[in-house]
């Protein structure tokens, strides 16, 4: 039979194909002790004399992508002018971010991508907690420098799991300290209701805010994303007779809450988190609705929320106009948002790590020269990190702040503190200069 | 990998009964089963061997690539049994997909060992399906599509709600399993090559891909899958033969089911990983691209689709940032392919890449001889 | 009490909305036994256009008139271009293609308009009336909403019984090869079906828009939705269409209001579940036996 013989004819050539593979193999172990070629002052992956290969994660597309998609686009552009500026110690910084649709399965086939195809030296920025939270493991086990993740999650500090990775804005818990504590003081017979994203943004932020103000909380209300009808929980506040509103949700939902606060005629003293008041953008939404009814940010004056980096709209502050100049130089022609300068900063903390690990730069230099200096990074940012050895969180603290007309007012200096019950302190690092061109200086001595 | 089908088959068009005439069809059916299966374990051991060859000889990252593509490809292969097989569409796969990753998360950590989890992952997602089989067995064409697509989209919901077991929108981390000693000996005695842990992945996923796809082939050529074909077919004369139609459609579903079950338990392994938004509608978009672009019903056409959903992005991404297009822009390049791609297919060469070329090779091969033989050619 | 009202009446909103994107389901299925699933994305795309119109023009009206001859356009092309080569007794082909319509727009949308987010101007003010001290959920953009569903409906209802066209129409979609044989332009009927109906969709996309934000797949959410609002209603009657909407709207606001709104797609699932078993003919279709 024809088919019997080819069935045999397969056989023979799989079991061929093992013989021979075997055949070439090494068929036993040599001793242990032999292996590792590397050399021992750590691993230089990604960097050489003249380059330095940084990559990262971004939903570029996919519901996630509007706002977000914009933060890399700041970063290249700050590497950018540092590589038209001689680079940093002669090398030029070679940037590859690329699309994860901010879905956990692509960030683990783009990281993997980055690691291993693209040899980068280190990740910068990467977005998202449960997308990030997939290539943690990743990172770790395979020693690269996994710096400044986009997002306010609690995860990324864990020096013990995941040695590599390094927080940066202050986490969601720490900032709605600051603000619980502002309200509680400022507005002690406030009968507050809470407007949370329903993950981890919403939960950090609802643990922080129950410190100072869980006897004052009338209502709890929980959107998710991509459900852009909140008029029932708005309803819901307001038969609550909430009379001052905390919401840790993302800018498009600040539009959408103001919107329909106009609708139900409910306004209350908004208080937003950082991630949801962007003037700017808020503002551009907000302003361009039903011509005439809405006409600017109007809506916004008055609101309540806290800064830890130089805004887009205040080209008075010297970070900005040096970001703005910046991106004049090197950006898309978009305009400057506050998601740019997010990136921006975050360019300028990576160019600042790199200078501290030193003239030859290694993965562990890098991550050792954060443990140890991390503490006295100064830039754009309002407080220091909380980097050392023990702890991987980032900017410890911000600054409560009230929006009049197009610009922000300061309700008081810098505060600062940290997760659990470590109180808020004022904060005693003063305002950091902008260095020549915007671009860090070498560290002087330890 | 086999696929036994026919090679004029494809998408969804109405049946072409009657298609092995004479003395051929009595001997093809005696012989047929045996030597089929045969024919089965000889080109899984092939595949075996071409999956160790691939592995050994290429880098790291490749190697995490084909540990993706072999998820993909074990439920784009119980998708292509669904829809091509069967003829029920279903954009829910990617949601029972979900079910697997979350079944494998919840019970690794409990040190229940892998084979183990992602067999349970596999039964547990069988039974997911036959409720939902069971709801969508009256359902046609678009009906169960949206029903599908409503299930899909629902389905993520439910692990943020029950987020104290579930991880939330952040996701319930799945620990990822170590080689173990005995297997990383052995990849050494054979290629002098370390396992790392992208490939230790990758060997899991194409084992069970293998074995899988083994099983499949088997399924679809006894008499069960013609049952299937005939029902898909003709269900009207399906029925007066006898055939209870909704039972059919569900043990269809829970098969199909299953495969996606385990596809999601090697994607919570290989991720890392099991949250919500790793299991959008996309997912379940991208799978029906895979089977419809590869070929429906053929679960060769099943490994090249997912093939091309693992290789397709990065290239088209290139493609457009060399274009001079945004990186942003690039990005958006991808998806605008794939949807471009499925009307295309659909329209140009309906039986996909493994129908088109066979029913060529067809033509060609039987026009001077005609001998039927040959029909169950090269898959 | 008020809150109940307010969120009945928030429901009653987005309800119109799905009624009108159920009606232009409930159209391509009555002109060509297909579900368009490419219908939120086209809708999306023709809503963009109508947002550089209104930007360029300041008048919501004048984008209103382009999002729908765009529709009109948009719809008759994809007939021509793309379902009428699919063939008629291909469900899964139709499916398929209409899924792939759908991924490659948006794409192509966030290509040519960007993936930000943008706000749509409301046609008039999103200001809640008062009665007496209290404020209810209804604005003037609401009752304009509702307004132009309302006109749908009736126009939809008049050219179906009343007219030659609709007549001819429905004919072809219930067989073509007799319509056909008794002189019937079939092909040119399916395309004006095609056409009708994304012309109602990109209103039902306008409508959603205004007020609002619109991002390449805002329309997402409206998919599901509306097609289970088309199911509810029978998917072949367009007052069903419309009761179904205002109904998906109403429970799916009360859910979130009072459940949880992590549960809103699973209620959509549950009621679409519930209607395919217990009624899969949906509330309002006037033939009992017809397969699903």
């Amino acid at each position: 039979m024809r088919r019997s013989r080819r069935v045999r004819a397969l056989t023979a050539l799989a079991l061929g194909a093992v013989l021979a593979l075997a055949g070439c193999g090494a068929g036993g172990r040599p001793d242990p002790g032999s292996g590792g070629g590397a050399a021992s002052g750590g691993s230089t992956v990604g960097i050489t004399a003249d380059s330095v290969k940084v990559g990262s994660h971004f939903p570029l597309t996919g519901v996630a992508a509007p706002g977000y998609s914009e933060i890399p686009t700041g970063t290249k552009a700050y590497f950018d002018w540092v590589n038209a500026h001689g680079g940093v110690n002669g090398r030029k910084i070679d940037y590859v971010f690329r699309d994860d649709a901010y879905n956990p399965t692509q960030t683990s086939q783009v990281v993997n991508e980055l690691v291993l195809q693209d040899q980068v030296f280190a990740i910068l920025g990467g977005l998202g907690t449960p997308t990030h939270g997939a290539v943690l493991d990743f990172l770790g086990a395979e020693g690269v420098p996994d710096l400044f993740v986009s997002s306010g999650s609690l995860l990324w500090d864990q020096p013990r799991k995941y040695p590599t990775t390094f927080g940066w804005q202050p986490d969601y818990e720490i900032e709605a300290k600051i603000l619980a504590d502002h309200v509680a003081t400022t507005f002690p017979q406030a009968r507050v209701g809470l407007f949370l994203q329903n993950d981890d943004v919403g939960e950090d932020a609802e643990r922080g805010i129950r410190r100072y103000l869980d006897k004052q909380i009338v209502s709890v209300q929980r959107y998710t994303p991509g459900n852009t009808d909140i008029g029932p929980q708005m309803s819901a506040l307001q038969a609550a007779n909430a009379d001052l509103v905390i919401g840790f949700n993302v800018p498009s939902y600040t539009a959408l809450t103001q919107l329909q606060g106009l609708k139900l005629n409910y306004r209350p003293q908004w208080v937003y988190s950082n991630i949801g008041a962007d003037p700017v953008l808020v503002g551009s939404l907000l302003g361009r609705f039903s011509q005439g009814q809405v006409t600017d940010a109007a809506l916004l004056d008055g609101m309540i929320t806290d800064e830890y980096l130089p805004r887009a709209d205040n080209p008075s502050d010297a970070w900005t106009a040096q970001f703005d100049a910046i991106w004049k130089a090197h950006g898309d022609g978009g305009a400057l948002t506050n998601f740019r300068i997010f990136g921006m900063s975050q360019g300028y903390a990576f160019v600042q790590a790199l200078l501290a690990a030193g003239p030859n730069p290694t993965r562990e230099g890098l991550v050792q020269a954060i443990e140890k200096g991390g503490t006295r990074f100064a830039g754009p940012w309002a407080a220091p990190y909380r980097f050392t050895a023990d702890k991987h969180s980032g900017i410890s603290g911000a600054k409560v702040v009230r929006v009049t007309g197009d610009s922000t007012t300061a309700l008081g200096p810098v505060r600062v503190t940290d997760n659990g019950d470590a109180p808020i302190t004022d904060a005693t690092n003063g305002e950091t200069p902008v260095p020549p061109n915007g671009i860090p200086a070498a560290p002087g001595g330890t | 990998m086999a696929a036994p089908v026919r090679p004029t088959e494809q998408a969804g068009t109405a049946s072409r009964s009657g298609r092995e005439p004479g003395r051929w069809s009595g001997l093809a059916a005696r012989l047929r089963p045996r030597a089929t299966f045969a024919r089965h374990a000889a080109l899984a051991l092939l595949a075996l061997v071409v999956v160790v060859l691939v592995l050994e000889l290429t880098g790291p990252f490749r190697n995490s690539q084909f540990a993706t593509m072999s998820y993909y490809a074990v439920a784009a292969a119980g998708l292509t049994v669904l829809t091509g097989l069967n003829g029920q569409i279903s954009l829910g796969h990617g949601a029972l997909m979900a079910v697997g990753a979350y079944t494998t998360g919840l019970l690794l950590p409990a040190d229940v060992p892998l084979l183990l989890v992602l067999v349970i992952a596999a039964g547990v997602t069988a039974l997911v399906g036959v409720l939902v089989g069971a709801a969508a067995a009256r359902l046609k064409g678009p009906y169960l599509a949206g029903a599908t697509l409503a299930f899909a989209v629902a389905l993520p919901g439910l692990a943020i709600h029950f987020d104290e077991a579930l991880g939330g929108e952040q996701g319930l981390p799945v620990p990822s399993p170590r080689p173990p000693d005995w297997f990383a000996d052995a990849v050494y005695f054979l290629s002098a090559n370390e396992t790392s842990s992208a490939k230790y992945l990758a060997y899991v996923g194409w084992l069970v891909a293998i074995v899988a796809f083994l099983l499949l082939a088997n399924l679809t050529a006894s008499r069960i899958g013609r049952i299937w074909k005939a029902v898909r077919d003709d269900e009207v004369a399906a029925e007066l033969a006898g055939v209870r139609l909704s039972r059919v459609r569900v043990l269809a579903f829970a098969v199909s089911a299953a495969c996606a079950g385990l596809a999601g338990g090697v994607l919570g392994v290989v991720v890392r990983l099991a949250a919500p938004t790793g299991f959008t509608i996309v997912l379940s978009i991208s799978l029906l691209t895979a089977v419809v672009v590869g070929g429906l019903g053929s679960l060769l056409g099943a490994v090249l689709g997912s093939a091309l959903l693992v290789f397709l992005p990065p290239a088209v991404t290139d493609l457009g940032a060399s274009a001079g297009l945004t990186d942003v822009q690039a990005a958006q390049l991808a998806p605008f392919v794939y949807g471009a791609v499925l009307i295309l297919v659909i329209l140009l060469a309906p039986g996909g890449v493994v129908g088109t070329v066979r029913a060529r090779w067809h033509a060609r091969t039987t026009a001077p001889a005609g001998a039927p033989e040959e029909r169950t050619g090269r898959s | 009490m008020l809150q109940f009202v307010n969120t009945l009446l928030t429901g009653l909103g987005q309800g119109a909305v799905y009624a009108a994107f159920a009606l232009a389901l409930v159209l391509i299925w009555r002109a060509t036994r297909v579900v368009n699933f490419a219908q939120g994305a086209m809708a999306a795309f023709t809503t963009y256009l109508a947002l550089l119109v209104v930007e360029s023009t300041g008048s919501w009206w004048v984008g209103l008139l382009t999002a729908l001859a765009a529709g009109l356009v948009l719809g008759a092309g994809v007939e021509r271009v793309v379902v009428r080569r699919v063939g008629p007794h291909n469900e899964l082909g139709a499916v398929i293609v209409t899924l792939g319509l759908f991924v490659a727009l948006q794409a192509l949308a966030a290509i040519l308009f960007g993936a930000q987010f943008r706000s749509f101007p409301a046609p008039a003010g999103l200001e809640g009336f008062a009665l007496g001290s209290v404020t209810i959920a209804l604005t003037p953009s609401m009752l304009i909403t509702v307004g132009a569903v309302a006109v749908v409906l009736l126009g939809l209802v008049a050219l179906f019984r009343f007219t030659d066209v609709g007549l001819r129409m429905r004919a072809s979609a219930f067989d073509g090869e007799v319509a056909r044989l008794l002189g019937v332009p079939v092909g040119r009927m399916l395309t004006l079906g095609w056409a009708l109906a994304a012309l109602v969709g990109s209103l039902a996309g306008v409508l959603i828009a205004g007020g609002s934000l619109v991002w390449p797949a805002y329309m997402d959410t409206v998919i599901v939705n509306g097609f289970v609002a088309a199911v509810l209603g029978g998917l072949d009657s367009p007052g069903g269409a419309v009761v179904g909407g205002l109904a998906m709207g109403v429970i799916l606001a009360l859910v979130t209001g009072y459940v949880g709104s992590d549960l809103v797609p699973l209620a959509a699932l549950a009621v679409l579940v519930a209607v395919l078993l217990v009624r899969p003919q949906g509330l309002f279709a006037r033939t009992a036996a017809r397969r699903v």
